[in-house]
């Protein structure tokens, strides 16, 4: 008020015009979103929906604790863990040979004469394709399709875990393995010693402690995602609580939860001693 | 051994030997063994089964029957249709992580009391802790079957993910900016808006587009509990038996992450690093 008296230059945001158009222009890119999402907040509050998960809701307490339900609850978490470690030791014996072959430090015909680099090249692109291919698609997608292949049961996911964690595991491995000092194996291989050789005696002992930490970071994630690979029938804790939310049994799901949420803190612990250990 | 001899500085393979085999290292590598082996054990499972022919020729056959795909012009628009509404449901998501998770970080960067900090941190803790699966067959309950399921699984997740992210560029951002603000009179509102927004916002908005292309990835897989998009037409056809379909639809979930994974690399070179 007093400013507008006084004649300076009145309070307002300089930008304002512009802000106005960016909102409304967010608005005309978002209302067709929000149509195909079908995003109806209300149903929420519809007497059907409430009722069906208020029910729900107060079944959560308490938690099953009933002697039977426990022991499958093990069950269920050992179940998980073994998948996800099982997977990534199958996944790790995918991605190291890919990892090798893919890493243009540990190229011989890169140095030598001749056209043979061509070649090399090929084939690193073919590896690096397939590795693209493998992690492209979620693991849980490849659990859906090994599911209907080998039947229920944890077999499918260590295979889902296997396929898509090898494709994350190669890429990665290859660029760390490309981003240290490189030298030394390029001396290696100009003094004529092996790929194997330049690889462990090269370009591993700089590079080691990167590789086994990002190996157990993958374990940890590969835990969170067996967790829910039971979903689509691959067993472990995730199929307990599908069950459990098929049969609206709030208790038992209540339980499957904290169990979750121990399991993922155990699995962010050990991986952080573990890291702790290496660096 | 100090007297006599001169001293010599012991070279490498001295030293190796001198050190001695790492004992915690040999403990870790047998006990990290032992949990394969354990592992494999564990679950029964007989994959050398996988290798005999008779098994071979099954596994041949299933993966056989999911070619060629179904790519009638009919049968592609479903799959662009489910496609477009996988995107809709990540992008709707994320923007209402993105209000929900700066509406939780004031509170959780401790702008409002002590109390008001510990209990935000908590309800982040516990959204960002359910894998976002489990909020969809939770959503599915609440809200029924559909994408909008889907949308608010994420966007609690997200939340959770989101609040904890901006809290932490809110404590980190500097605070001369606003104080002088405040000093020379203006309200708390606009004081936050013109101080200290510009300067988080950037960061903001790396971690929002980071989150959004997981959710993308996210989106196409929550469909199995119900949850619309391409996930649910995957788990319908692959449920029917129909490969040739199924196949069409994991065609574009791989187009779609490719897509999604490309145009990041692109976008993502001009911005702060998001690092989560």
């Amino acid at each position: 008020m007093n400013a507008a008296a006084l004649g300076a230059p009145a309070l307002r945001d300089p930008q304002a015009r512009a802000r106005a158009g960016g909102l409304v222009a967010a608005i005309v890119v978002l209302w067709p979103l929000l149509v195909l999402a079908e995003f109806k907040p209300w149903v929420l509050f519809e007497a059907g929906n409430l009722k069906v998960m208020g029910s729900f809701l107060i079944g959560f307490l308490p938690p099953a604790i009933s002697i039977e339900f426990l022991g499958l609850l093990l069950v269920a978490t050992l179940q998980t863990l073994a998948m996800a470690t099982a997977g990534i030791a199958l996944a790790w014996v995918l991605a190291v040979p890919l990892a090798f072959a893919m890493t243009p430090s540990l190229s011989v015909s890169r140095i030598g004469p001749g056209n043979a680099w061509r070649r090399g090249r090929a084939l690193r692109g073919v590896a690096r394709l397939v590795l693209t291919f493998l992690r492209a698609i979620p693991e849980i997608v490849w659990a859906l399709v090994f599911v209907r292949a080998l039947g229920l049961g944890p077999a499918a996911g260590v295979l889902a875990i296997a396929i898509t964690y090898a494709g994350m595991l190669g890429k990665v491995y290859a660029e760390i393995l490309e981003s240290g000092d490189t030298r030394p194996a390029r001396a290696l291989l100009e003094a004529g010693s092996g790929r194997v050789a330049a690889l462990c005696y090269g370009l591993l002992p700089g590079t080691a402690q990167e590789l086994a930490s990002y190996t157990v970071y993958r374990w940890e994630c590969a835990v969170r995602a067996s967790v829910v690979m039971g979903f689509v029938g691959a067993g472990g804790l995730g199929q307990l609580m599908d069950q459990a939310m098929k049969m609206l049994n709030g208790g038992e799901a209540s339980s499957i939860l904290i169990t979750f949420l121990l399991l993922v803190l155990l699995a962010d612990a050990l991986s952080a001693a573990l890291r702790r250990l290496l660096a | 051994m100090t007297t006599g001899a001169s001293f010599r500085e012991p070279n490498a393979a001295e030293r190796v030997q001198a050190a001695g085999p790492c004992l915690t290292c040999v403990a870790v590598a047998l006990a990290v063994s032992a949990a394969i082996v354990a592992s494999f054990v564990y679950l029964g499972a007989d994959y050398r089964g996988l290798l005999s022919s008779e098994s071979r020729r099954l596994m041949l056959k299933f993966v056989a029957e999911f070619f060629p795909p179904d790519l009638s012009s009919a049968f592609l628009a479903k799959t662009a249709w489910a496609g477009l509404q996988t995107l809709a449901v990540s992008a709707v998501g994320t923007l209402v992580a993105l209000l929900f998770g700066a509406a939780l970080a004031l509170p959780a960067a401790g702008r409002f009391g002590t109390a008001a900090r510990a209990a935000s941190r908590l309800a982040l803790n516990v959204l960002r802790s359910v894998p976002e699966l489990v909020w969809a067959a939770l959503m599915v309950l609440a809200a029924g079957l559909g994408p909008f399921a889907g949308a608010l699984a994420l966007a609690l997740h997200t939340t959770g993910v989101f609040g904890r992210l901006f809290a932490e560029t809110l404590e980190n951002a500097p605070t001369g900016p606003e104080a002088a603000l405040h000093e020379s009179g203006s309200g708390t509102v606009a004081a936050f808006c013109y101080g200290t927004a510009p300067q988080v916002a950037p960061q903001w908005l790396a971690y929002t587009l980071y989150r959004w292309e997981m959710n993308i990835r996210m989106a196409t897989v929550l469909g199995f509990v119900g949850a619309g998009g391409l996930g649910q037409m995957l788990y319908f056809h692959l449920s029917l038996f129909q490969q040739a379909q199924s196949a069409t639809v994991l065609l574009a979930m791989f187009v779609l992450v490719v897509l999604v994974d490309s145009a990041s690399t692109v976008l993502r070179r001009g911005l702060a690093p998001a690092h989560a």
